[in-house]
């Protein structure tokens, strides 16, 4: 039973990561119908910038988690103005290989200033909790907390403030949006800062029980996608459900299956589903 | 484009071909340009599902290392003569398409898309760890080079060039048959409105599985001459970062012209060899490149000249010749691949 329990919470963690990196994810997909290919060097960004001002500028943990938060945003909005913005009118597959574009040069970019190697990110919470035979370390308690509680603010943002609704407006019509007035650029680039910002700060809780490395960013974005694949393009709640149920497949399938497939299970979860209902599990509507 | 990408063109690419061992001041650039051929296969198989038939496959490397290390294994382990072994990296490669392709192309656009990059991480990881069959990281080493037939032995860089040119061309001239034909109009129907092809009676399904095979067929083909030529495999043949320059290499060429693909995979690893102090990080040379190149020049360099000339053609000619240019494969400027 503990054992069980130690998987829950485990799969708990991983989802609430993969839940921020999906959202972020959907959220741009919602607006643009680009799947952002970028946003996995988004997320390694994130990483790095938050390692970088701890290591170097000395900020405490939560400092430069809001340090990188900002920065990745900002990189975010820049790649929306500068590559996505030019191609908004491009057929489905150019903006496709922009995304890429970004990436690569993301990536090439993290490991010039910061090299091949793997980093460790240090935390200020390495304790360990005992929960009635669970050991928790507190770091993973303070993943799950962020997370969700992220995904409160952002569910409440994208609800009940007027700037949230512009995005659910924009995402489920383009034309009727612009018609009501809602400024397209505006909300683009609002868009891409917060999937940004999420990706940064997914990173930067999920870092110290993991390691920094410009490629670090590749597997966790694929099963973003696999993620909002399964919750339906473009649906918010359909990336958190997604997340949670990636999340503990691999905790489970690691434990209970083999730790050297635990990557695979997530992608062979996608094959499996795809084969039997090609629209994903969520959604309705043809893909 | 009547002197350049007519006969007279491909005349005289092929005789530069043949031409180049003696003009290569090493073998190095024999070695370079033989690479540079492998890929080019495989970018004219990718060329095939991607450009003509529109559905952006990213797990083409994955289905390159498949015949990569058919090849590997066959001769490494069970001493099968490479020849064999090489036939059956494209049919194996064919084979697999055959089954990832039912289960993948009912997706459309973007979901195929991701959903094939998925399909490549499962074959990176699987070779990755199934030790036991594909020697994991450690790679494969020792594998023989393609053994002579008749006189015909395959030991310097020289022959060995001149085998991958013999491929690369039959490749080239087996893709020219098939997207002249009617079978690759119809791809391009597919490519250029799935619901419009499929109220022209065309089952898109059946040509769109049989586009991904030949595509693979070509991936498996290049992976097995891969194999034989390099010499040694890894897992990191089936990295989607070579799906990602075998796109560029398209993209640089013109999507969806016959010419394109070859001449970017031709050129940009000389390119990359004149960038070889960036090592790795070429790509940040690369990738601003890629971006740029899709925002100002979406056709490449064929395809915008191609345009280029169909407008000149149209402005001079009082009968616009719309025919004569479409006779060429060009895409259509303005066509959704979505």
């Amino acid at each position: 039973m503990d054992l069980f329990l130690q998987q829950v919470l485990n799969g708990l963690t991983l989802g609430g990561i993969y839940s921020l990196v999906a959202l972020g994810l959907t959220l741009v997909y919602g607006i643009l119908h680009v799947p952002n290919f970028a946003h996995g060097a988004f997320y390694m960004a994130g990483a790095f910038v938050s390692f970088h001002l701890m290591k170097m500028w000395g900020l405490n943990y939560w400092l430069a988690m809001l340090g990188s938060a900002l920065c990745v945003a900002a990189l975010a909005v820049l790649a929306e103005r500068l590559v996505f913005h030019p191609l908004r009118r491009a057929s489905g597959l150019h903006p496709m290989i922009a995304a890429i574009g970004i990436l690569l040069f993301l990536e090439a970019g993290a490991q010039a200033i910061w090299g091949a190697d793997f980093h460790r990110m240090q935390t200020p919470y390495t304790g360990i909790l005992d929960l009635g035979g669970v050991t928790a370390p507190v770091q993973r308690l303070l993943i799950i907390a962020g997370a969700f509680t992220l995904m409160v603010i952002l569910h409440l943002f994208l609800r009940k403030t007027v700037t949230g609704s512009t995005i659910i407006a924009m995402a489920q019509n383009r034309d009727g949006a612009s018609l009501v007035g809602i400024d397209a650029n505006k909300v683009a680039m609002l868009t891409f800062a917060i999937s940004g910002a999420l990706a940064a700060v997914a990173a930067t809780l999920y870092a110290p029980i993991n390691l920094v490395y410009p490629a670090m960013g590749n597997l966790v974005i694929t099963k973003a996608f696999v993620i909002i694949i399964l919750g339906g393009m473009g649906s918010v709640p359909g990336a958190i459900v997604g997340g949670l149920i990636i999340g503990f497949a691999e905790s489970f399938g690691a434990f209970y299956i083999s730790t050297d497939y635990k990557d695979i299970i997530a992608f062979v979860l996608l094959v499996f589903i795809l084969s039997v209902r090609p629209q994903g599990l969520f959604t309705k509507g043809a893909t | 484009m009547r002197y350049l990408t007519g006969k007279p063109g491909w005349l005289l690419l092929l005789a530069l071909g043949l031409a180049f061992p003696f003009l290569a001041k090493n073998d190095y650039q024999l070695t370079v340009m033989s690479t540079a051929y492998i890929f080019a296969i495989a970018t004219l198989g990718l060329n095939l599902i991607t450009g003509y038939t529109g559905q952006y496959n990213l797990a083409h490397s994955g289905f390159m290392a498949v015949g990569a290390y058919t090849v590997g294994i066959l001769t490494v382990d069970h001493q099968v003569p490479f020849w064999i072994a090489f036939a059956l990296s494209g049919v194996l490669a064919s084979a697999l398409g055959f089954f990832i392709g039912i289960v993948s192309l009912r997706l459309k656009g973007h979901y195929f898309s991701i959903f094939t990059l998925c399909v490549g991480y499962i074959m990176f990881l699987v070779i990755e760890k199934w030790e036991s069959l594909t020697h994991g990281t450690v790679g494969i080493i020792g594998i023989p080079a393609p053994t002579g037939i008749g006189p015909l032995a395959f030991e310097s860089p020289r022959t060995l060039y001149y085998l991958l040119f013999f491929f690369l061309v039959l490749g080239a001239w087996i893709m020219h048959r098939i997207v002249t034909s009617l079978l690759g109009r119809t791809f391009m129907a597919i490519r250029n409105g799935d619901e419009l092809a499929e109220s022209l009676g065309i089952n898109l399904m059946r040509n769109k599985l049989l586009a991904f095979m030949l595509s693979v067929f070509y991936a498996g083909l290049a992976g097995g001459l891969y194999a034989g030529f390099v010499r040694f495999l890894g897992p990191g043949l089936a990295g989607v970062e070579h799906s990602f320059d075998m796109t560029m290499y398209m993209l640089v060429g013109g999507l969806g012209t016959l010419l394109g693909p070859l001449l970017g995979a031709l050129m940009v690893p000389w390119l990359t060899q004149y960038l070889q102090f960036l090592q790795e990080y070429r790509f940040i040379v690369f990738g601003p490149i890629l971006i740029v190149l899709v925002i100002f020049v979406p056709h490449g360099i064929v395809g915008s000249y191609v345009a280029w000339r169909a407008r000149r053609d149209s402005l001079a000619a009082p009968v616009p010749s719309a025919t004569a240019a479409s006779d060429a494969v060009e895409p259509q400027p303005k066509a959704s691949h979505a």
